[in-house]
């Protein structure tokens, strides 16, 4: 459909649809057929791949599985086997479900904030001709701090006693306390994380637009002369996949790369303050030396993450459309 | 960038030295001019002595070192000596053979070893029930009141030695325009040394000691519940300032001349001395007079060095050599000149005097004067397993309390229901 390179966001799609045809059973036609003369060449080239999928996510996949059934000192001098107990204990416990809703809560609102802003901005910025290469990488630079380092910043705007928005609050007649008050820093932790995701979506959001076909463009200017009608009915569908990729890596960002946004705002002493899962998994097993327990919610987790994304492919990939 | 400073230290000592010596490792959790401390004393003994060559390796924080600690243990990649805090104590203690009891390293390396030779507040924390020591008491603080001299002159008061003299100032602190007091750490300050100082017991069991199978915790009583109705009480009126449960955050008003008392570590003194540009002196720690013999000296914080099991002789024989070096009055006191932790041992305390260290830093004596208190029945230590856990469900019932979530009565009996499921849980792991 477009003459011009292949973008990332494309690359991305045709991995995508390889995948919804795998899904669906359909059968792709190989373009070419390639034949190693040896039938061990191929085991060859895929053996550090495997080796590396094996050793740091089946190896410590299983470990985690078993110890999740066991009661263990934590020098592992002893361990009795308590089968589900660790799970009951964790789906049971007070703090491990409010730390779950939070979570729930948190992927939701970080996840539309930023790809709607995200969104917004590559819109607004595709449109700009005069320095648009400034506005652009004035956008994207944020991506280059690191999650600790956003953090920090986030911080510093946010601390108790100097911070301007804690002033800024203050003009407003709210007592901003974070770190104390739990509301106040699940605030401090959706800025600062949709702060640090927008340059990520911004620049899947971008290349997509930039590869609308002009012609597309032209066709919809003729037919219709409201820009939100364009936008919703020739823009979007052609962002689908894009905004579809971008759904399943910010949903992965919230639950498991916000971590150290999160360890740097609690500052090693979580109180009552807000936390994702992943952060529990990490206290409880690393700081608590409760290994059973911990294991039980990283087993937990991976359930609901592999849940996710078999839900997400199977039914909201199908609407997608991919050019 | 500490780490990677302190590596590179380590790795210099080790070049620097013959290479016949018998290698010994040191895992600690202490960063910044801690660190550098426990550097030059590494630096020191391998100067003393030719046959042991000590290498300390930072790793990362108290809870961090302990995690690692932990996991190189289970792989039997353990370093000879591991420094572990006061929270978690109990877990290294609770496993037996994951170390070899301080005190028969030192007396089975032929080695002199005098328990009375410790001041009385250090004596027992690290020890079994027996009183064995088990662990090396290392970096010990006791928890102590900072007061801004300049804000009592300014109110014309005096610092309190009991909490029920600090109602009677904080108003006339408040009218000088000062937040009276704030406080980091209440689990460590407000429980764990409300209980030694009012000599109030902390768990069924001896303190845990006699334990861990059916030990609970105490804290859903009327004394400690009173304390903290008061804190929250002096909250509303502003007489206490709370800041979250992160200790620099409550440190920083006083830093700033905001607060005119801080209650923190005996050990942050050296670096108030940076940070305050106002006069200071320190107290010790209040304690009520309403409860009736109380008084007592505080628990000890800080950490304690266990060595681990499962090494070869000859290098159990460097790590007793090097405990007993530690404990000589000369490498105490410099550990107590250069860091602010107290002197454990009656003879360096001597020393100190002696050499008239406390006529230039009057504040340093308090911690080391408060621990050398009269002793309690409850005042010599507690042992309770998954404690940093407790710890963490404390400060999220104490934030609660202060911003009006829970009731003071609610909190408490939150805490002693987790506290006590966690203590139940950790019963069944130990062996």
């Amino acid at each position: 459909m477009t003459d011009t390179p292949l973008s990332l966001a494309e690359a991305d799609s045709t991995l995508f649809a390889r995948l919804r045809r795998w899904w669906s059973g359909e059968t792709a036609t190989p373009v070419k057929r390639v034949q190693f003369d040896r039938p061990l060449t191929p085991w060859m080239f895929l053996l550090p791949q495997l080796a590396v999928v094996a050793i740091f996510f089946y190896w410590p996949s299983v470990q985690a599985v078993t110890s999740s059934f066991y009661l263990e000192d934590p020098f592992g001098f002893g361990a009795t086997f308590v089968g589900l107990d660790n799970y009951t204990e964790a789906l049971t416990s007070r703090g491990y479900m409010s730390t779950a809703a939070f979570t729930a809560f948190f992927c939701v609102v970080v996840t539309a904030l930023s790809l709607g802003l995200g969104l917004l901005l590559a819109v607004k910025a595709d449109k700009v001709i005069r320095g648009a290469e400034t506005y652009k990488t004035l956008l994207i630079s944020v991506y280059a701090i690191a999650p600790p380092v956003a953090g920090l910043i986030g911080m510093m705007f946010f601390d108790m006693h100097m911070g301007p928005f804690t002033q800024i609050a203050a003009w407003f007649g709210h007592d901003l306390r974070v770190g104390i008050d739990y509301w106040d820093t699940a605030t401090a932790l959706i800025v600062i994380s949709v702060w640090k995701q927008i340059p990520y979506n911004f620049i899947f959001f971008l290349s997509g637009l930039q590869s609308v076909p002009v012609s597309v463009r032209e066709a919809a200017l003729i037919d219709a002369k409201s820009g939100w009608r364009r936008f919703c009915d020739i823009t979007l569908p052609l962002l689908a996949p894009t905004a579809f990729f971008l759904l399943v890596i910010n949903i992965t960002y919230t639950m498991f790369d916000t971590f150290p946004i999160i360890d740097v705002i609690v500052k090693d002493k979580p109180a009552n303050n807000p936390m994702t899962l992943v952060y529990k998994v990490y206290l409880d097993g690393f700081k608590g030396n409760d290994i059973g327990g911990s294991s039980a919610q990283s087993v937990i987790l991976m359930v609901v993450v592999a849940l996710l994304t078999v839900l997400q492919f199977r039914f909201l990939e199908r609407r997608v459309h991919y050019g | 960038m500490i780490k990677t400073a302190s590596t590179a230290i380590a790795l210099a000592l080790t070049a620097s030295t013959a290479s016949a010596a018998t290698d010994i490792s040191w895992w600690h959790g202490m960063g910044g001019r801690n660190g550098e401390v426990i550097n030059e004393i590494a630096q020191q003994f391998n100067e003393a002595q030719d046959q042991c060559n000590l290498t300390p390796v930072s790793r990362g924080t108290y809870e961090e070192a302990l995690s690692s600690g932990i996991a190189a243990f289970r792989s039997g990649e353990q370093p000879n000596i591991l420094q572990v805090f006061d929270a978690g104590a109990a877990t290294i203690i609770a496993a037996g053979g994951a170390t070899v009891p301080a005190e028969d390293l030192i007396t089975g390396a032929g080695e002199e070893f005098d328990r009375d030779a410790f001041i009385a507040g250090v004596r027992n924390f690290y020890a079994d029930a027996d009183g064995k020591f088990i662990g090396m008491p290392f970096n010990s603080s006791a928890p102590i009141l900072y007061y801004n001299t300049e804000a009592f002159e300014a109110a014309g008061v005096e610092p309190p030695k009991t909490w029920e003299e600090f109602e009677e100032i904080a108003p006339k602190l408040k009218e000088a325009g000062y937040i009276p007091m704030t406080a980091s750490q209440l689990t460590w300050m407000m429980v764990e040394n409300f209980k030694s100082r009012n000599n109030q017991q902390f768990a069924t069991n001896n303190n845990g000691y006699d334990g861990f199978e059916g030990t609970e915790i105490l804290v859903n009583d009327d004394n400690q519940k009173m304390m903290f109705e008061k804190l929250k009480a002096w909250a509303d009126e502003d007489l206490y300032g709370f800041y979250g449960a992160g200790w620099a955050d409550n440190l920083k008003p006083f830093e700033e001349g905001e607060a005119a008392m801080w209650i923190g570590s005996s050990g942050s003194f050296g670096g108030l001395q940076q940070s305050a540009d106002f006069e200071f002196d320190a107290v010790y720690m209040p304690y009520w007079d309403s409860i009736e013999g109380a008084g007592t000296q505080s628990f000890i914080g800080g950490a304690a060095l266990f060595a681990m099991a499962g090494k070869p002789d000859e290098e159990n024989a460097c790590t007793a050599q090097f405990f007993t070096f530690l404990t000589s009055p000369e490498t105490q006191f410099f550990y107590h000149r250069s860091t602010g932790y107290v002197p454990i041992t009656e003879a360096a305390y001597e020393l100190a005097k002696s050499e008239g260290y406390y006529d230039e830093q009057p504040v340093a004596e308090v911690g080391i004067q408060q621990l050398m208190l009269e002793g309690g029945e409850w005042s010599k230590g507690y042992r309770m397993g998954f404690y940093p856990q407790i710890r963490s469900v404390m400060e999220r019932e104490f934030n609660r309390i202060f911003s009006d979530e829970v009731s003071v009565d609610e909190a408490f009996s939150i805490i002693e229901e987790e506290g006590n499921a966690l203590l139940a849980r950790f019963a069944k792991t130990a062996k």
